[in-house]
């Protein structure tokens, strides 16, 4: 066997030996052959792909960018703003004419007070307007620190935080707490501000049916069967429900008890957002906890604006130390944006003076809106969303024309001709494109203290006979 | 603590001012490396490649800029402090947690201790053992004008800033050098306060609507037509808070498919801007002409990532003053890149409106160019007018998109009016049209105090970082340490100054801020010189190492301009 072997390879010499020259130099070629075609690529990518300076320069000169903004048609029916000469208050000049103010959010007639204009006078000759400055920075004044510990006692909390803007206050506080990979509850009903926080949280959010706590239990149910799956994320997953004690787009309560319940149940915190229920709600205006007689401890964070009941400009945050602390150095429009005026943080103390010297202010404003509601209904052709004693209540149309602009197109005739009637109101408006839920056209109707009878009923005489001249 | 401490240090979610300061902190690293071996050697690689290769002949007069390279020795112990503080922390945590340490934090309540902990526990260490210690040195309430002095409450702690007791007292007449007061308008008596009162009693407070519901008053319209008319832009919006300003109108600006480049040192507000309108963002090293060039040129030749179709458009997000580094922005070579590559401009005038330029309207009038040739321009009313609010300012159509589409007109409260006759009066007297030569005097003086001030600063040996021009100055302190220690010897002395540190600033990189102001006097200055004098070397805080200049070069001598 091994002799054989041998004997083979022998041969193969000696045939490599005999072979012709021209035959070995051809095999040589080939077996080259067979290497560069291994070894080499069939083309070469990169070079297909890499641009030249010139191509690039092509693309550049090639690429049109659209416009920064689209053009906007001029009847826009956000476009030409009603022009409101001196003063928002109760007999307010639109477009030159004098009417009756059922639009401006101020629900306890603060805005025109002199007690009010005292103080915040006294403020601008102290302080003079601005503050120069971040709250870290010397933006810090006194009045700051009054008006946040009268809140946390007017809300009987341990904790207040002011913001300088009201719309910022939930923006910044629901971010300042959820991050990236927790899980937020949120009504669909929720406002703009609330929806922008949730954006800059980078959560999870889920959202409810309007008020529907099955819907909500439901969502819940489901998260804890997914955490029971993944218990170690669950232990650092943290949840919350975001929701409006009266919502401003409904004009709706929220089921603050069942939620309450709800939260103990799952262990989910709740940040409550009142800024249409502060200063409305309760026996001493303390909002949606005190209507309902809720431990106002079992609330992780209350938000409100102060330019609606309080009438000045501004928003708090209120809620345990322990929570609220948290925002004066995460708070993004708290610590990055200067502090509040001092004469705008001095009205608001004043304003808080009156609601706790005379908490009757809010038996009235519920009669008002008592009886503005009652003599709303049944108008031919609209329908009254809120509750009895929401003081910023929605006429929707019943029956929509087709398209939404043709319903806004409608209601704004009814708007018109009520101004021309010295009763100011207003459509609701909102970003289309921008609100997650869009809620349907409807005219604001705003109640507030300083109405009288006359006045009331006046306005729903107007409505209605605008109404029926609009929905024939 | 600071303006961006809010940027948790140890949060994943940190806006890109953190991330990058932590990233530019390691680039301080290299760069110390490089000083090394290069000690004689003054021009900075940080300066170099801000200054080398740019196009001077956009710029009409010298650009000076300077940042010092951090000293090698300084930024060690720099980095061993912070290693010692956090060692201490975890040390000191660790006694807490057994109870031997009293606590002085505020606890979840009992029934609540079985939820998901709210804050991740290493999210609050930094705050827990760093900026506790050191708080005393901000949040200081003041009870006057945060004017040229001011008075300051005196506040007293007895368990080291955990709690703060406040006494009632005054501590008066305190040098302000903290404050925005670029135009010294925060005052409580003269034309403008005159004519707040009017506005008070005749409007009220507050609004209580938007600008879209009943919230258009008069006076906005009229506020709105004025800075049109100053800013020399065809219109002109205004709006309630100057952060919400840039958070709520970016978004309505760009959207998916667009892009938005934005320079790493950009305030919060422009970041969260840019977050919220679900833009790509890309971010160019601050105010670096060649990183910026080569985003916008991948950006067109690339397109969309993974799907390759042209961006919508592109736009650049810059500010005029930096607040932290005191740099102005290069806008002669921005506006000549996003003419090039049609881009769109977005500027932030937050600082430099009213503090910059001949006729105080900002970085536009500073390098003498066209406001058109900026897409949009935005600032605030907070500092230089000492009012409240922002403004954007720009072509017609532009500002009647805002009007049916920016967040702020539809859902926020519009301005209070007396803010707004703040406002009104302040740019009268800027512009002259109130019969007076106030406002040419006020912006000299701001002119004037400021170059004094820097070359005071800088003849004594600290380390200035910015612009010759701006007044912003940042003086290094580097040591964690030294941030409190330089406030309060500062306070001690009856002057109020900021100092900031991470996450703020790079984490080498702590620093005292002054904003110079127009109310200052040439006495009042020399008495803040001779008392940071003191303290400087009390705290040796004179790290420069550049030579001494020599009095026939003047001081700028050896920095490196675009001039030359």
């Amino acid at each position: 066997m091994a002799s054989g072997q041998q004997w083979v390879l022998v041969e193969m010499v000696q045939a490599f030996y005999e072979a012709p020259a021209y035959h070995l130099i051809l095999e040589g070629i080939l077996i080259l052959w067979i290497i560069r075609l291994l070894f080499s690529k069939t083309y070469k990518l990169h070079e297909t792909y890499k641009l030249t300076e010139k191509e690039k320069e092509d693309l550049i000169e090639e690429w049109q960018p659209e416009p920064l903004v689209p053009p906007v048609s001029k009847d826009h029916p956000s476009l030409n703003y009603d022009v409101v000469s001196g003063p928002p208050r109760h007999k307010i000049i639109i477009n030159g004419k004098e009417c009756i103010n059922f639009a401006s959010f101020n629900f306890l007639g603060l805005l025109d007070n002199d007690r009010v204009k005292e103080k915040a006078l006294a403020s601008l000759k102290k302080y003079g307007v601005g503050t120069c400055g971040p709250r870290g920075f010397y933006g810090t004044f006194d009045v700051h620190l009054e008006l946040e510990s009268r809140l946390a006692k007017f809300m009987k909390t341990e904790e207040a935080i002011i913001y300088s803007y009201g719309f910022a206050t939930i923006a910044s506080a629901i971010p300042a707490y959820s991050k990236r990979g927790d899980i937020i509850f949120v009504d669909e009903a929720a406002c703009f501000s609330i929806q922008k926080g949730l954006q800059a949280s980078r959560s999870f959010i889920k959202y409810f049916k309007h008020n529907d706590m099955e819907d909500l239990e439901r969502l819940l149910k489901e998260q804890e069967l997914e955490d029971q799956k993944n218990p170690r994320k669950a232990r650092v997953t943290r949840k919350f429900i975001v929701v409006e004690g009266l919502y401003i787009n409904t004009a709706d309560i929220c089921p603050l008890p069942e939620l309450v319940k709800l939260k103990y149940k799952y262990k989910v915190r709740i940040f409550l957002e009142e800024s249409m229920s502060f200063g409305v709600l309760g026996e001493h205006g303390r909002g949606v906890t005190e209507h309902f007689g809720v431990n106002i401890d079992d609330i992780d964070l209350i938000s409100s604006n102060m330019e609606n009941a309080v009438a000045s400009i501004g928003g708090f945050c209120c809620g345990r130390s322990f929570v609220i602390d948290h925002q004066r150095l995460s708070g993004q429009g708290y610590c990055f944006s200067a502090s509040l005026p001092p004469m705008l943080a001095s009205a608001a103390i004043e304003a808080l003076n009156i609601m706790e010297e005379d908490p009757g202010i809010f038996t009235d404003l519920k009669e008002k809106c008592k009886h503005v509601h009652k003599a709303l209904q049944g108008i031919p052709g609209l329908k009254l969303v809120g509750e009895p004693f929401a003081p910023a209540l929605h006429l929707q149309l019943e029956k929509s024309s087709g398209s939404r602009d043709s319903d806004m197109q409608l209601l704004r005739t009814i708007v018109d001709s009520c101004l021309e009637r010295q009763v100011a109101l207003t459509l609701a408006r909102y970003l289309e494109k921008e609100e997650r839920f869009l809620p349907p056209p409807s005219i604001r109707v705003v109640v507030t203290v300083e109405q009288t009878e006359e006045d009331m009923e006046k306005a729903v005489h107007c409505i209605k006979e605008a109404a029926s001249a609009a929905l024939k | 603590m600071t303006e961006s401490s809010t940027n948790k240090l140890l949060n994943g979610d940190a806006c890109h001012r953190t991330s990058n300061g932590r990233k530019s902190s390691k680039n301080g690293f290299v760069k110390n490396h490089c000083s090394l071996q290069l000690p004689q050697n003054y021009s900075r690689p940080r300066e170099k490649n801000q200054n080398g290769t740019h196009n001077s002949s956009l710029y009409k007069k010298p650009f000076l800029e300077s940042f010092e390279e951090t000293p090698l020795l300084v930024a060690v112990f720099t980095y061993m402090s912070y290693g010692i503080l956090t060692i201490f922390g975890y040390f000191r945590d660790f006694l807490r947690n057994w109870n031997i340490e009293k606590c002085n934090m505020a606890q979840e309540r009992e029934e609540q201790k079985d939820f998901v902990p709210l804050y991740q526990d290493f999210e609050n260490f930094y705050n827990r053992n760093l900026y506790i210690r050191i708080r005393d040195t901000w949040n200081i309430p003041v009870c006057c004008p945060p004017g040229a002095t001011m008075d300051l409450g005196e506040r007293l702690t007895f368990d080291y800033n955990w709690t703060f007791k406040y006494t009632g007292k005054v501590m008066k007449g305190i040098i302000n050098i903290g404050s925005y007061n670029y135009l010294g308008f925060a005052e409580n008596t003269g034309a403008c306060n005159i004519a707040d009162v009017a506005t008070t009693q005749k409007y009220g407070v507050g609004v209580s609507s938007t600008r879209c519901e009943m919230g258009n008053l008069d006076i906005h319209g009229e506020l709105e037509t004025l800075v049109a008319r100053f800013l020399g832009v065809e219109s002109a919006m205004t709006f309630g808070m100057g952060f919400a300003t840039n958070s709520m109108n970016i978004p309505a600006l760009t959207g998916k498919g667009c892009l938005i480049l934005s320079d790493e040192l950009n305030h919060a507000s422009l970041v969260l801007g840019a977050r919220l309108s679900g833009s790509t963002i890309r971010v160019f090293k601050h105010n670096n002409m060649q990183s910026l060039e080569k985003l916008l040129r991948d950006a067109i030749v690339h397109g969309q990532p993974r799907t390759h179709r042209p961006w919508k458009k592109i736009l650049i997000l810059v500010e005029g003053i930096y607040s932290m580094e005191g740099s102005i922005v290069r806008l002669p070579e921005v506006i000549a890149l996003k003419k090039r590559y049609k881009a769109y401009l977005y500027l932030d005038e937050a600082h430099s409106i009213g503090a910059l330029g001949p006729n105080g309207r900002g970085v536009v009038d500073y390098f003498g160019l066209d406001p058109k040739d900026v897409d949009i321009m935005m600032g605030t009313f907070t500092k230089s007018f000492n009012g409240a609010g922002g403004y954007i300012g720009g072509k017609k159509e532009l500002i009647d998109y805002l009007r049916c589409h920016s967040h702020s007109a539809l859902y926020a409260t519009s301005m209070s009016p007396p803010v707004a006759q703040q406002i009104i009066t302040a740019m009268r007297i800027i512009m002259g049209e109130d019969g007076t030569t106030q406002g040419a005097h006020r912006l000299r003086q701001l002119s004037e105090n400021t170059a004094y001030f820097r070359r005071k600063l800088n003849d004594m040996g600290f380390i200035i970082y910015g612009n010759k021009d701006s007044p912003v100055v940042p003086m290094m302190l580097y040591m964690p340490a030294k941030i409190g220690a330089f406030g309060r010897e500062m306070l001690k002395r009856n002057i109020g100054i900021v100092a900031v540190g991470f996450p703020a600033t790079p984490i080498t990189e702590s620093r005292a801020r002054f904003c110079i102001s127009a109310a200052h006097t040439r006495e009042v200055l020399d008495q803040v010189l001779d008392v940071i004098d003191e303290v400087g070397d009390l705290l040796s805080l004179k790290y420069s190492r550049r030579q001494k200049p020599r009095p026939s070069l003047g001081w700028m001598a050896e920095e490196s301009h675009l001039q030359d």
